[in-house]
């Protein structure tokens, strides 16, 4: 057991022992790759430790980034436990204490957490342990028995706390991967509206940040990046800012340059005021033809679904349809700039990050510093909301080099520009349909392919150059391989939902599409990106549903047919057709056979649009419908109300998913109207708030409609991403109902959306 | 240079360059938690204090121009225990995600608000025009604001 665990259960009274370090085995071994950990994932006592006082000490590898998760954690373990909340205390990704569950990413923290296993499964199993110590001590058949309340109770009356049980000494047992989870009808605690467990202290400004963490003798840092994209640093002149009042060091390493100082405003001078020469990097692709670009690489092939007759079933349709649909890099923009603290010493490491990985990061600081893992130590602390990969990861692998430079404790915090120059983006995206109908308007082939630029991403355990950083340590991005695509051989994973909800998805022998086209074929290309691209809320299935659900609804229109019976048609999966259903119902959808094109010249004119998505095919599912309102004269898209159906299984906290549901509704209403990375032939030129976009608190907000559609018998979800992920669609095509110009490019920004309807007005095509 | 800073209601004295930001003597010196840097241009109302009955952008306020004036952060309106009705508001509409926007989000709404205890919804907005939240928290935030307002004339 290491000294920070005993440290976390000293104050209650518990006591773990026997978790032993493997620090020797791993500098031998040289691995930073591996996913060891000191802390068992197979032993109870790694994820939960009843105190003393009975009070529970529970340890969780997935972190709070504003989604909610600290709560509906808490609420997990109280409810399995049968204590109160009050009772637990969750301790959240540090490498020293908590479980290696890789990265709080993906929409995995529930589908990990919540279902029979990992965290859910060890607090059942301390349940069944402390019931079956209680039979044992009454000589009673534990069948019997009932926990509630940290304790166990007989019907005969006899009772005993927790405490009593198990009190600060260790289970040692494995997790039991039988342990019975308590059922959405037994609930008492999960499942009901907690409020947030940290919204008293957000609100009244005492709650620590990563940016609010204080390290006795503590230095501040800045890094100086490079002016623009792939150029090589030849010389820095430290003489130019030796002037500068508390300046600590200038620190060069490869092409990374930083500098300390005593306060963070010596810092920001010195990092303004330092003289460094750059070798200047390639003239970066112009941006009004980069789609284009992206489609003449050599690329990285994918197949997802091929049954291998598109071409003859499109020659054959009655009808077919093209569309290419275009999709911008998108930022994560966090509000708060990047920042970590890191202490390095000569033998160990801590570093205070918001990363939303630490154990891999914690694995890439190690080669970094040249150190073993076990001798590092990454905390987790909560940054500004980060949505996937902002500059979490990078700026911890800067403060950490900055102190080891020092030998002292270095805060680092990014600067604007920092931070929106260099983050890993949204990937731009391209997508092709090439969609066959029969006679009666349905589709009989599906033909699909699309591109993707792409550098760099989630750093893991050992790619440090996936972020800027790394790459400026010396360290390079993951390469692209470009190679043809091989027939999909195993089941199909939709994982980026490229295979659009209405095909049967077949590969490796098993259709687990949720529709039901039989001809079908999916083909990524992955192409270089000249900038980082990384996991922005909703990666690759914001940009691909964009085009599918929007395209949909152009064949609907083609077809003749109604938007929400032309889903169904193509639809089996339950999920899916119970989200649309439910959606519709609410929203009082009536049935349409033709799009309801406005003749209109008046100054606004509304209408309303549908998307549905199956979140990476099985993770959620969500059908929206979007009322808008477009000023014809300026084009201005003004959404005015949302409706949307959410069918994520057993809800854990009605009211956090709530606040994720309008969240990712209004975050995906800006990325749709307003947000796009620009850049000139050196640099990015969207690098604070006035060059990239984003909607502010000033816009009339939609009203917002929420259903809960919750099946019977199923596993809980993701939920943090599938609004998000429906709303460039609906909006879109909720632009098309109302005005009958069809936009095929996010963002729908007022200038794109006139010059669309003045095209239509003057007779053109609107393709 | 010695400078005097009333903050909170308590009277600090810090060595400091008078050109420095504001907002970096409210953190580093005096270990304040509420305002919070986020664009150092006054762009995104993370570092929001009040200075007098003002809105001010700490990032970009020298330190040195302050002058006696009362500063207020965050934190210097309520606490957890006894937050201010403003912030109830929030904790009773569940009004933020991550967090990190809200000395922005609350003081220039209570700012205005003390100036204008009738304003309408859309004086609201338009006031909040220079705030910024990522998480797009803003149909509750705005909720609590009216449930704010609404609940001082009830």
């Amino acid at each position: 057991m290491t000294a920070s665990r005993r440290e976390f259960l000293k104050g209650a009274g518990a006591l773990i022992v026997g978790l032993s370090s493997n620090l020797q085995a791993f500098a031998q071994e040289g691995q930073f790759g591996t996913h060891r950990s000191h802390v068992d994932p197979d032993k109870l006592d790694s994820w939960i430790a009843v105190n003393s006082d009975g009070t529970v000490t529970a340890f969780t590898g997935k972190c709070d980034l504003g989604q909610g998760i600290f709560t509906a954690q808490t609420q997990l373990i109280a409810e399995e436990l049968c204590v109160p909340l009050h009772a637990v205390k969750l301790v959240q990704c540090d490498t020293d204490v908590t479980p290696d569950q890789g990265s709080t990413s993906g929409s995995q923290s529930t589908p990990t957490n919540f279902n029979v296993q990992d965290l859910a499964l060890a607090a059942a199993t301390a349940r069944e342990a402390l019931i079956s110590m209680a039979a044992q001590q009454f000589g009673e058949d534990a069948s019997r028995l009932t926990a509630i309340d940290g304790a166990v109770r007989s019907p005969s009356g006899r009772q005993i706390t927790y405490a009593r049980l198990v009190g600060a000494k260790k289970f040692s047992l494995p997790v039991n991967k039988r342990a019975k989870r308590r059922t959405p009808e037994e609930w008492t605690i999960l499942g009901k509206p907690v409020p947030a467990l940290d919204h008293a202290a957000l609100m009244t400004g005492s709650f620590e940040f990563v940016q609010n963490v204080r390290v006795p003798g503590m230095l501040h840092g800045r890094v100086v990046r490079p002016p623009e994209m792939g150029a090589k640093l030849l010389s820095v002149d430290k003489v130019s800012v030796s002037d500068i009042p508390g300046l600590v060091s200038v620190v060069v390493r490869k092409d990374f340059v930083g500098v300390v100082a005593q306060t963070q405003f010596a810092a920001g001078q010195a990092a303004r005021r330092l003289v460094c020469k750059w070798e200047p990097g390639p003239a970066l692709p112009p941006q009004e033809k980069f789609f284009d670009h992206m489609q003449q690489q050599a690329s990285h092939d994918e197949l997802s679904v091929d049954s291998g007759d598109v071409a003859g079933g499109l020659e054959k349709a009655h009808r077919v349809l093209r569309a290419r649909y275009t999709y911008p890099y998108q930022m994560h923009g966090s509000l708060g700039s990047s920042c970590a603290v890191a202490d390095v010493k000569p033998d160990n490491a801590k570093v205070w990050s918001p990363t939303q990985s630490v154990y891999p990061t914690r694995n890439c600081i190690a080669m970094l510093l040249n150190m073993p893992p076990d001798s590092v130590r990454v905390i987790f602390v909560r940054g500004s909301g980060c949505y996937g990969l902002n500059g979490a990861d990078a700026v911890s692998f800067d403060a950490a080099v900055l102190s080891q430079a020092v030998g002292k404790p270095v805060r680092l915090q990014y600067t604007r520009q920092d931070e929106m120059m260099w983050e890993n983006f949204g990937n731009a995206c391209v997508i092709e349909h090439r969609v066959g109908l029969d006679v009666d308007g349905s589709i009989v082939v599906w033909d699909r392919e699309n591109w993707v630029a792409n550098r760099g991403s989630r750093p893991g355990y050992d790619k440090p150059g996936n972020v800027i950083s790394g790459m400026l340590l010396g360290y390079d991005p993951e390469p692209l391989r470009a190679a043809p695509a091989k027939a999909p051989t195993r089941k199909l994973r939709n994982g980026s939902n490229t295979v659009p909800e209405y095909v049967v998805g077949c590969a490796g022998g098993v259709c687990s599409g949720s529709g039901t086209v039989k001809s079908e074929r999916v083909l990524t290309h992955t192409v270089a990106s000249p900038f980082y691209t990384g996991p922005l809320r909703s990666p690759l299935r914001i940009q691909n549903t964009f085009a599918n659900e929007c395209f949909m609804d152009e064949l609907a229109a083609a077809a003749g047919a109604d938007p929400v019976e032309y889903r169904l048609r193509h639809l089996h999966d339950e999920r899916v057709r119970g989200v649309l259903q439910a959606a519709a119902k609410a929203a009082n959808w009536r049935t349409r056979s033709v799009q309801q094109k406005s003749a209109s010249r008046s100054e606004e004119v509304t209408g309303r649009g549908l998307a549905c998505v199956a979140y990476e095919g099985d993770n959620g599912y969500a059908a929206l419908i979007a009322d808008v309102a477009v000023n014809l004269q300026s084009g201005v898209v003004r959404p005015i109300k949302f409706t949307i159906a959410i069918d994520c299984g057993p809800i854990s906290n009605p009211d956090g998913l709530r606040n994720q549901v309008e969240g990712g509704l209004l975050q995906g209403m800006s990325r749709s109207l307003v947000e796009e990375v620009t850049w000139n032939t050196k640099r990015v030129t969207s690098v604070d708030w006035e060059g990239y976009t984003s909607l502010r608190l000033d816009y009339e907000v939609p009203a917002i409609e929420t259903i809960f559609v919750v099946p019977d018998n199923v596993s809980a979800t993701g939920a943090g991403e599938t609004s998000i992920t429906v709303t460039p669609a609906a909006i879109g095509n909720a632009i098309f109902d109302a005005t009958g110009v069809r936009l095929r490019h996010v963002p729908f920004t007022a200038a794109s959306v006139l010059a669309a309807i003045n095209n239509i007005h003057s007779g053109a095509s609107s393709a | 240079m010695k400078q005097v800073l009333l903050v909170n209601g308590k009277s600090q004295t810090v060595e400091i360059d008078p050109e420095t930001p504001l907002l970096f003597v409210l953190a580093d010196e005096l270990h304040l938690n509420g305002p919070r840097f986020g664009c150092g241009m006054a762009q995104c109302g993370a570092c929001t204090v009040m200075i007098g009955s003002q809105v001010v952008r700490s990032c970009v306020k020298p330190v040195g121009s302050v002058g006696r004036e009362p500063i207020t952060t965050l934190e210097g309106l309520g606490s957890p225990e006894k937050p201010h009705p403003i912030q109830q508001a929030f904790i009773e509409e569940g009004a933020t995600q991550c967090g990190y926007c809200l000395s922005g989000v609350i003081l220039t709404a209570k700012a205005l608000l003390d100036a204008k205890p009738e304003a309408t919804d859309e004086e609201i907005r338009e006031a909040l025009g220079g705030v910024l939240c990522r998480c797009f928290a803003h149909t509750r935030m705005l909720r609590a604001i009216r449930r704010y307002r609404d609940g001082r004339h009830a």
